[in-house]
Order: C-alpha cells, then sequence, then structure tokens
C-alpha cells in the first residue's frame, strides 16, 4: 500500500508526458478528441467532487471554467506563449477560479438542493455576461488567436493530477468528512466536522481545476467566446457526473470519455445527433439511475 | 467545582409554542442521568439545545463551565459533547469502519495537505486512526463487519455502531435519543448493559432520553421528567416512580412495572 498512489500519479504523468512525443504521428481529429477527452476528464472529476463526494448540487462549473481559460489566455496573450509561461498561466487562471469558487461558496453554499443548483446556475451565468460584455476580454467576440499549447501531455498529466488529489483528498479520515456532509449533515456536525467549511473547500478545490480545465481549452482551441462557456456546457459536465454514478471516479472518468466521444461519432447523423444524444441520457437515466459504471465499492 | 453540563431557565419558543420553559438541569461527571416524559414533551428538543442544534430563546447553558450559547454544533463535538439520533442518522454510504473514523476528526492531527502529500505523518496517522477504530468495533463485538456499509447491518447492530460512532469523537458527555427504540426484551437487556459498561469503561456522563420505563429505571441515577416544556420532578428512580405528578402526567396511574 505504501506510496501507491504517488506511483499511480508518477506513472500517469510519465505516460501522458511520454505518449506527448508520440503524438505527432496521430491523425490531428482524433488527436483533438483526445485531449478533449483529458480535459473533460478535469472538469468531471473536479465537479465530481462537489456534487457526488460532498453532495453539493452545483451548476456553475462552466462559469468556474471561464475564469480559469479567459485569464490564462490573457496572459499568454499578453506575455507571449511559451511553454514556460503556460503552467504558470494555467495556475493563475485556477487560482483566480478559486478565488471565485471562494466568493461564490461562502454566501451560496448556505443553501441546499435545489436552490444551490439554481444560484449556482445564476453565478455562472453571471460570471458569463461579465465576460461578454468586457472590452479587455474581447467582449462578445471573445479572445481570439491564442497559441494552441495544449498539448496531449499537458492534458492528460494534468487530469492525472486531478484524479490522484480528488482520490487521495476523499480516501482518507480528513476526506471521509466530505462524503459525511453528502450523507448527512446534522450527523456530520455531531461528529465533529464543520459542514460549511468542508463544502467551501470543495467548491475552492473544484473551481480550481475547472479553472485549470478552462485554460487548457483555451490553449487547445485557440479561441474563446462566451457563449461556449453557457450553462448548457455546466449541465454537460453534470451529466457526466450523474451517469458516471455521483462519487464514484473511475465511474466518472469512463463517463467523461464516452460523453465525449460519443458526439463526434454521431456527427454521421449530424441533423439527429443530439436528438440520439438526449436519448441515449434519458434511456440511461431510466435504466440505471444510479450511474452507468457502479460496481461494487467506490 | 462545577457540573459537566448546567442548563439554568433555558427556554425555546417556536413561534407561539413553548417547547422548552425554564429547564433547569445538571449533569455531573462520570453520571447516569434519564430525560423523561410524554411524546412532545421536549425532550429531542432539549437534546438539540444541549448540542447546539438549536440556540435557545434565553437561559444560559454552560459545558465544564464554559456558556455553549452561539457554539455551532460540530465545535461543541469538538469539546466533549457526543450523541445519538432518535430516528438513526448513520452515514448511509459508509462503511461500518469508515463510520466511525469519521467521528475522529477532532482526533486526527491531519488535513488537507496531509491527505495529498501522503507523507510519513499521513500514514501514521491513518495507521493511528485504523488501530482506534478497530479497538473500538472489537469492544462492541462489531469488528468482523467492518467493511459492511453501515445501512445493510442489522437494527440493532446499526444502534450500537451509532453508540460506537459517538464514543470515537472522545466525548465527556454522551446523549442517547431513544436508543432501545425498536428493540426486543433481550435486545433491551443488553442495551442496559452496554451503557453501564460504556459510562464505566470510557469514564463519562450519560443523558438518556428513553420511553422503556425498565430501561431508564434500571439504569440511570437520577431522572428528569418533563411534561409540555417543563421540568416537573426530578429525583432518584425511585422517587421518581411515587411523584404523584409524574404519574398523572406519564407513567399513569396503573404503573407498577419495573
Amino acid at each position: 500500500m505504501r506510496g501507491r498512489e504517488k506511483l499511480f500519479l508518477l506513472l500517469g504523468i510519465i505516460a501522458a508526458i511520454g505518449l506527448s512525443f508520440a503524438s505527432g504521428a496521430f491523425n490531428r481529429y482524433y488527436l483533438g478528441i483526445v485531449i478533449d477527452v483529458g480535459i473533460n476528464i478535469i472538469l468531471a472529476v473536479s465537479l465530481n467532487l462537489i456534487n457526488g463526494h460532498t453532495g453539493q448540487f452545483s451548476l456553475g462549473h462552466a462559469g468556474f471554467m471561464a475564469v480559469g481559460g479567459y485569464v490564462a489566455a490573457k496572459l499568454t496573450l499578453v506575455c507571449g506563449a511559451s511553454a514556460w509561461i503556460f503552467l504558470p498561466a494555467l495556475l493563475l487562471g485556477g487560482g483566480v477560479a478559486a478565488l471565485a469558487g471562494l466568493a461564490v461558496g461562502v454566501p451560496s453554499l448556505r443553501l441546499r438542493g435545489d436552490y444551490l443548483a439554481i444560484v449556482t446556475l445564476g453565478f455562472g451565468e453571471i460570471i458569463r455576461v461579465i465576460f461578454q460584455t468586457s472590452e479587455f476580454f474581447g467582449a462578445a467576440t471573445g479572445l481570439t488567436g491564442i497559441t494552441r499549447l495544449t498539448t496531449f501531455g499537458w492534458a492528460w498529466g494534468l487530469a492525472a493530477v486531478t484524479v490522484y488529489v480528488v482520490a487521495c483528498l476523499v480516501n482518507s479520515t480528513y476526506g471521509r468528512g466530505f462524503i459525511a456532509v453528502h450523507d448527512d449533515e446534522i450527523a456530520a456536525s455531531a461528529m465533529g466536522i464543520n459542514p460549511v467549511r468542508y463544502k467551501v473547500t470543495a467548491f475552492v478545490i473544484g473551481a480550481f481545476f475547472a479553472g485549470i480545465a478552462g485554460g487548457l481549452y483555451a490553449h487547445h482551441k485557440g479561441v474563446l467566446t462566451p457563449s461556449g462557456f453557457d450553462f448548457i456546457k455546466s449541465i454537460e459536465i453534470v451529466v457526466m457526473v450523474i451517469l458516471g454514478g455521483m462519487g464514484r471516479t473511475v465511474g466518472v472518468i469512463l463517463a467523461a470519455v464516452i460523453l465525449t466521444i460519443l458526439p463526434e461519432l454521431l456527427r454521421g447523423v449530424a441533423e439527429y445527433r443530439m436528438i440520439i444524444y438526449s436519448l441515449l441520457i434519458i434511456g440511461l437515466m431510466l435504466t440505471r439511475p444510479q450511474g452507468l459504471f457502479t460496481f461494487g465499492k467506490k | 467545582m462545577s457540573a459537566l453540563l448546567e442548563l439554568d431557565k433555558v427556554t425555546i419558543t417556536f413561534g407561539g409554542l413553548t417547547a422548552v420553559g425554564e429547564l433547569d438541569m445538571k449533569i455531573e461527571q462520570h453520571e447516569l442521568v434519564g430525560l423523561i416524559g410524554p411524546n412532545g414533551a421536549g425532550k429531542t428538543t432539549a437534546f438539540n439545545l444541549i448540542t447546539g442544534v438549536y440556540q435557545p430563546t434565553s437561559g444560559r447553558i454552560s459545558f465544564r463551565g464554559k456558556p455553549t450559547v452561539g457554539v455551532k454544533p460540530h465545535e461543541l463535538s469538538l469539546a466533549g459533547i457526543s450523541r445519538t439520533f432518535q430516528n438513526i442518522r448513520l452515514f448511509a454510504q459508509m462503511t461500518v469502519f469508515d463510520n466511525v473514523r469519521t467521528a475522529m476528526q477532532g482526533n486526527r492531527a491531519q488535513g488537507i495537505s496531509d491527505a495529498l502529500l501522503r507523507g510519513r505523518t499521513f500514514r501514521a496517522g491513518e495507521a493511528r486512526v485504523d488501530h482506534e477504530v478497530m479497538e473500538l468495533l472489537k469492544i462492541f463485538s462489531l469488528d468482523h463487519f467492518r467493511e459492511t456499509m453501515s445501512k445493510s447491518l442489522p437494527y440493532g447492530d446499526q444502534r450500537r455502531l451509532e453508540i460506537v460512532r459517538a464514543l470515537a469523537t472522545q466525548p465527556k458527555l454522551l446523549l442517547l435519543d431513544e436508543p432501545a427504540a425498536g428493540m426486543n426484551p433481550t435486545e433491551k437487556q443488553e442495551l442496559m448493559e452496554l451503557i453501564r459498561f460504556v459510562k464505566d469503561k470510557f469514564q463519562i456522563s450519560v443523558l438518556l432520553v428513553e420511553h422503556d420505563m425498565k430501561v431508564v429505571m434500571g439504569i440511570c441515577e437520577r431522572i428528569n421528567v418533563l411534561d409540555y416544556g417543563k421540568k416537573i420532578a426530578e429525583g432518584t428512580p425511585d422517587e421518581i416512580r411515587a411523584n404523584p405528578k409524574v404519574i398523572a402526567a406519564y407513567l399513569g396511574k396503573d404503573f407498577d412495572d419495573a
């Protein structure tokens, strides 16, 4: 057992970077999708900490992703793009997103269930509208000409970090507090757990990684438009979490993979794509409401 | 020497209803006190006041000489007040082991950074928590259920697990809210022995809310009787049994049980 988690993390990062060198051999289209998958894993696993493990239904993840994306992209646009500036830019984006998470989380986490969902939805939209009206961030046109720094190694390496952080956090005596808050807030507080503290922590960490994902996304696509971060994007991430099984890290990763690839596979039937996608989700929810990939212990 | 827990004219009103009115109550170190009364008399409300879930409208509560009004439930738990719930509130998605270790927050000197770095402090801390949880589970013969999900335990074991979880917070005062509810006579007998044992083994005080008079009269050293939020009597089990007010309000004329 000793240090096993760290070994996994190391192997994950090495594999990601190693494969990254070979990625020139891949078809660009496929490579793009694989990077999308990595980014979506970061988004889904970080949202899973909030929605799944801690049980706080947030619909604002796209908002935090936008914060991270815009901040990181602005930095590389202003300071010039190089691999050296990329990591600080991503971290700064994540940091500002975490601050946004704190600002949103502290007042709204007093609310529960549906109310929290509505408030986070509202905050996510406010963040988007702020970018949409800000000339500094390119207003409705957004930011263009962002250097494409995101490689396979960056996306999957940081996905490995995200999985490591969330898994290590939850699988500890400290981290059982998140699940306790999810299961029964009153009992949790009677056992010495500060529910507000845990919820805010989950929110801030979740927002941080959403911000990182945003930065990766910006430097993957090369352009950022505010409309890319509307609440539909939040819903997409929520669907990954629900489909994977709330609080099941492995399931959520699989769901992120499938739900990223599925729309691409359905490109052939372009007009019906969203209909089929939606029907599949409805079908899955009817047959496996506990999530697709919930086998055994989490 | 001040009492472990002291309630001084504690009142709480919900709208126009006085759920608990001017309640005075003292619990000394290492004492087993009962709190009884008809349904709706305010027993659980009193629990919620002591554990900080509700704030009193007026009056003072102090625990180990310090006022507890305005102190949050989790802070009171860390200070040494632990409880079980009338309707079992275990962490349903967790195993028996995790239920108990989750309650060891005050006793683990680790936080986020340790959990992420997974260094020596973390492993030593987790090993210690593991050891302590298993010790507790062994005492209550729940150790073979270690990896069982708490919700799939038999009912009586769930009740016992709730007590174990409460003890894992290392309390000075344990509040038990109707622990015998739904138990059969044999289980009740075992429960009485368990409560006595817990009190002696862990050197703690216990406040017991219970409807089963056999249990209450059998183990409590002192009993407080509530009716409509007011305390109508206090005394030893024998005194309570003979008190005409208590008989009229609660026990009933024919009470000669236990």
